[in-house]
């Protein structure tokens, strides 16, 4: 007999291979003696053979976008929403982003229709919606802390595989950095008929600027730079190819045109 | 902090998630909020501490809290109406099947140490520390959960028995 009983514990440790050597076999030699309580252990090992064949295959899979931006630090931490519960947070949020999206499209679609009296020229030469929809896309998203962007600049090559995938066309965000804007990342918008990109950047302030990237221009006819004030956000817009881009920020026109120009001459023409 | 230890441990967090609640999006869902709040109280991480663990506790924190809102009528469904492909191959499938809906029918608190003691290989004091429980009741939970996860798989009897007495 053993000196010192067998306890619970010293099984439950035995299966986790925890116990110093000499425990170990003084576990052993009381398994041998005890049949039931061996199957037991043998139940236990396996159990956990189990849970890690039916769980691992999960640490191989590839992290959501969401997620994996999270590995580093969101622009602006909420520290006030946390305790509030999750559950009340997620749906307020949700409850505001909606009267936000519509209140925002509202007073946009107002603005652009004060803006656009039906002979301005400019109607003509480039969809009306262009400059419109990015900057209503930019006053959506740009004061939003927690989820600016869907995809992180982080991970920059899978945001311009997404983006180049779901547009059916290479797209890249240029880069600013010169200009002292850096990107912050990118995400996935509806626009008229299909998919189109707004790449996000901030400069040391935390001033925002976006770029919107349609794809579904038809009209097959480039333009020149074009300008819009839409309430408090400029928008430099033009049409490449099929291309339509649409650099939007509440900064001044002067240095929102130096911008454009900069993002102009890093996109290939086609 | 950096980006690259918490990147590193996503994967773990989303294993453990999906082994607690049985269900991708919700865990998911889970792994987001940790991380969340892991930033927001990045100054309680004292650095050159374990960061796995102390992301576990954040994560365990956070469902505590969830367990303790009134559930949603969403858990209704039984997680064998699933029939999940890709799960596994032909041969274990039912195996493993078998031993994912076993898990779901533990207790929470035994179904957390079981799982932190076969995927995380944590050791019974990092444990405790993570939940901030006694050894003693680490221990405690161990061998009650094993046990009962063993009767349940021994057999639709010892399973439909449970359930009643639970």
């Amino acid at each position: 007999m053993n000196p010192l009983p067998i306890t619970e514990a010293d099984v439950q440790a035995y299966v986790d291979a925890a116990l110093p050597e000499a425990r170990r076999s003084d576990v052993e030699s009381y398994l041998a003696t005890q049949p039931e309580e061996a199957g037991r252990v043998r139940a236990y090992l396996s159990q956990k053979q189990a849970l890690r064949s039916s769980f691992n295959p999960i640490l191989d899979e590839p992290l959501p976008a969401n997620l994996s931006a999270l590995a580093s630090a969101p622009p602006t931490v909420a520290v006030d929403s946390l305790h509030r519960p999750l559950l009340a947070r997620w749906s307020l949020q949700r409850i505001a982003a909606g009267f936000l999206i519509a209140l925002v499209s509202g007073f946009a679609g107002w603005l652009a229709h004060d803006r656009y009296p039906p002979a301005e020229s400019l109607a003509k030469a480039a969809p009306p919606s262009l400059s419109r929809q990015a900057a209503v896309a930019h006053v959506v998203f740009s004061p939003d802390v927690r989820r600016p962007v869907e995809v992180s600049a982080e991970n920059e090559d899978q945001l311009v595989a997404w983006l180049s995938k779901r547009l059916g066309t290479p797209v890249r965000p240029p880069k600013l950095g010169a200009l002292g804007y850096e990107l912050i990342g990118g995400r996935l918008l509806p626009g008229n008929v299909g998919p189109v990109a707004q790449f996000m950047y901030h400069d040391a302030s935390g001033q925002r600027l976006t770029l919107y990237v349609s794809t579904e221009n038809t009209a097959n006819q480039d333009t020149a730079f074009r300008f819009a004030q839409e309430g408090p956000v400029n928008v430099f817009y033009w049409i490449d190819g099929k291309f339509g881009y649409a650099l939007s920020a509440g900064i001044d026109k002067g240095k929102l045109a130096r911008i454009a120009t900069a993002v102009y001459d890093q996109i290939d023409h086609k | 902090m950096d980006s690259s230890a918490i990147l590193a441990e996503i994967p773990r967090l989303r294993r453990y998630a999906r082994a607690m609640l049985g269900d991708r999006a919700a865990a998911d869902d889970l792994v987001q909020d940790t991380l969340e709040r892991a930033w927001s109280r990045l100054s309680q991480w004292r650095a050159g501490s374990d960061m796995r663990a102390w992301l576990f506790g954040i994560m365990h924190n956070l469902r505590i809290d969830q367990l303790r809102r009134p559930k949603l009528p969403t858990h209704s469904i039984a997680e064998d109406d699933f029939d999940v492909p890709t799960r596994a191959t032909q041969t274990d499938e039912l195996e493993l099947r078998d031993i994912e809906s076993a898990l779901s029918h533990l207790p929470d608190e035994q179904r957390e140490v079981l799982l932190l003691v076969a995927l995380e290989e944590m050791s019974y004091a990092d444990i405790a520390a993570t939940l901030g429980i006694p050894a003693g009741t680490v221990m405690s939970r161990l061998s009650r959960g094993r046990e009962r996860l063993r009767l349940i798989m021994n057999g639709e009897q010892a399973s439909a028995r449970l359930r009643v007495v639970r």
